[in-house]
């Protein structure tokens, strides 16, 4: 397996992506419209519209530039145009950006007007896309790929199929030094002791249970008005037949295998600095937050399972669905990438099925369009920690 | 082998999902223990669902329910060998 690889893109500092978007930015909400009309007018534009970035600040404003510069530091991006309301916000974003080496531009609509904007931002956009657009792929090795994992509309099937043949993928990709990221705080409760055991080191354990009790303590407790069961299960959770948190925290952490150590927590969209290996980071275990944050902290490619069917994808990071549950896999089949409902009738191991979810990433990686890409599921959603000032 | 109508974790486990659809009262049903590979039966006391769970014994209420061979909530009524195990008995011991 170590000699097995994928076609990616090199960028500037060296990573391998394995898409080519160049990315039409916005610093606020405000800055939308202009960003949509750029993507308009220049094929092969892709703009990421969001709502936020007005009056943050503290701990959540540095969490949105960290999410909006990973994103245009993110190896799937070729080249990104910043547009912002005002210039100095706009700049940081653009000077964050410029350290990956690759091609940035920031626009700012005071002064100048949107129209005006536009046009400059779309004649800088055109520049971009013909320069990306003659960048060729290359055979990369198995090891430069970062890979992140998230659940969704999870049921038993979840924790009986997909969630173990993730799990298994992981331990293999684990094992030749690639690099990986699960989350989900909230829903590792019940399973948050268990879950502890697998940090590398005493140093990560105690820090991964310092940020699981700071989420129970800072927002679960001061904020619930019920016992959160019909939250952290779904509605869909439920009728999937899962009935409590601490059975969907058991089958989610079935994600992380069985041998693979985390070697390190990170906070919400922040970079891995401990080099390869399999890393939390502490999240929201909604669909689209996690993913926007696990793509804004560098991940090229995403296992997501799911068991009810859940229809997530994300602008830049290619999302491949998997599911074990049979009824999903026929009612909702242009969903899924991968269906490995064979398990269940023991028709497949964990390990054939790993592998087969290693081909269809690699073929994901080599340019094969997920079923969230061809169904354009661009989901950017940027996680918000308090009200703005 | 043949496929089960049932898949139980762990053997310490006191429910089992179920993995065919349109299971019935009174169905003789054929369950896969997958950590021991093991084969068990149990016959079905009520309707239940694709991914809905069945009690592998007699439960009473209070209890501690097992699955993956460990503790996922409590039970908040009677659940007899053969029952439909979900929110209506039982519940979680967090949040």
């Amino acid at each position: 397996m170590t000699a097995r690889t994928f076609l990616g893109y090199r960028r500037e500092n060296g990573r391998a992506g394995v898409r080519n978007h160049v990315v039409i930015l916005p610093l606020d909400d405000l800055s939308n419209a202009a960003c949509e009309k750029v993507a308009n007018n220049i094929d092969g534009c892709l703009a990421l519209p969001h709502h936020y970035g007005r009056l943050q600040f503290g701990e959540d404003l540095e969490l949105h530039f960290r999410t909006l510069i990973g994103t245009g530091c993110n190896p799937n991006v070729a080249a990104v145009v910043v547009i912002g309301i005002e210039p100095g916000w706009t700049g940081r974003v653009v000077e964050g950006i410029r350290k990956s080496g690759k091609p940035v531009a920031g626009f700012a609509i005071e002064g100048a007007g949107e129209i005006k904007t536009v046009a400059e931002a779309s004649r800088q956009a055109m520049s971009f896309v013909q320069q990306a657009s003659e960048k060729q792929r290359e055979p990369c090795p198995l090891n430069e790929l970062w890979i992140s994992t998230k659940c969704g509309e999870s049921d038993t099937t979840s924790g009986l199929g997909a969630n173990p043949t993730v799990g298994n993928f992981i331990d293999k990709l684990d094992a030749v030094g690639a690099t990986t990221c699960f989350g989900e705080t909230s829903e590792l409760t019940g399973a948050e002791l268990v879950c502890a055991e697998r940090a590398a080191d005493a140093q990560t354990k105690a820090k991964f249970l310092r940020t699981w009790k700071a989420y129970m303590d800072e927002v679960i407790e001061p904020h619930k008005t019920s016992d959160l069961s019909e939250s952290q299960p779904t509605k869909g959770n439920i009728a999937g037949g899962l009935t409590t948190i601490e059975e969907k925290a058991f089958g989610n952490l079935q994600k992380i295998g069985k041998k693979a150590r985390f070697i390190d927590v990170l906070k919400p969209a922040e970079a891995p600095g401990k080099g390869p290996g399999l890393y939390f980071m502490d999240s929201s275990s909604a669909a689209a937050e996690c993913v926007t944050l696990q793509a804004a902290a560098g991940f090229a490619v995403h296992l997501f399972p799911t068991g009810q069917g859940n229809i997530i994808g994300n602008p830049i990071e290619p999302v491949i669905k998997l599911t074990a549950n049979p009824k999903t896999a026929r009612e909702m089949p242009e969903h899924i990438d991968l269906d490995v409902s064979g398990i269940l009738r023991g028709e497949m191991n964990f390990d054939q099925a790993g592998d087969r979810l290693l081909d269809i990433t690699i073929r994901t990686c080599n340019g094969r369009l997920t079923a969230a890409e061809a169904l354009k599921h661009r989901e950017f959603v940027m996680t918000k920690l308090y009200r703005s000032a | 082998m043949q496929p089960p109508h049932f898949i139980v974790h762990d053997k310490a486990d006191t429910v089992g999902v179920i993995v065919v659809e349109g299971v019935k009262h009174g169905a003789s049903l054929d369950g896969w223990i997958m950590e021991t590979n093991e084969r068990i039966s149990v016959a079905s006391r009520d309707d239940i669902p694709l991914g809905h769970k069945i009690a592998l014994r007699d439960i009473r209420s209070g209890e501690t329910i097992l699955k993956y061979g460990c503790d996922i909530g409590k039970a908040i009524a009677d659940i007899a060998l053969g029952g439909h195990v979900h929110v209506q008995n039982v519940k979680t011991k967090r949040w």
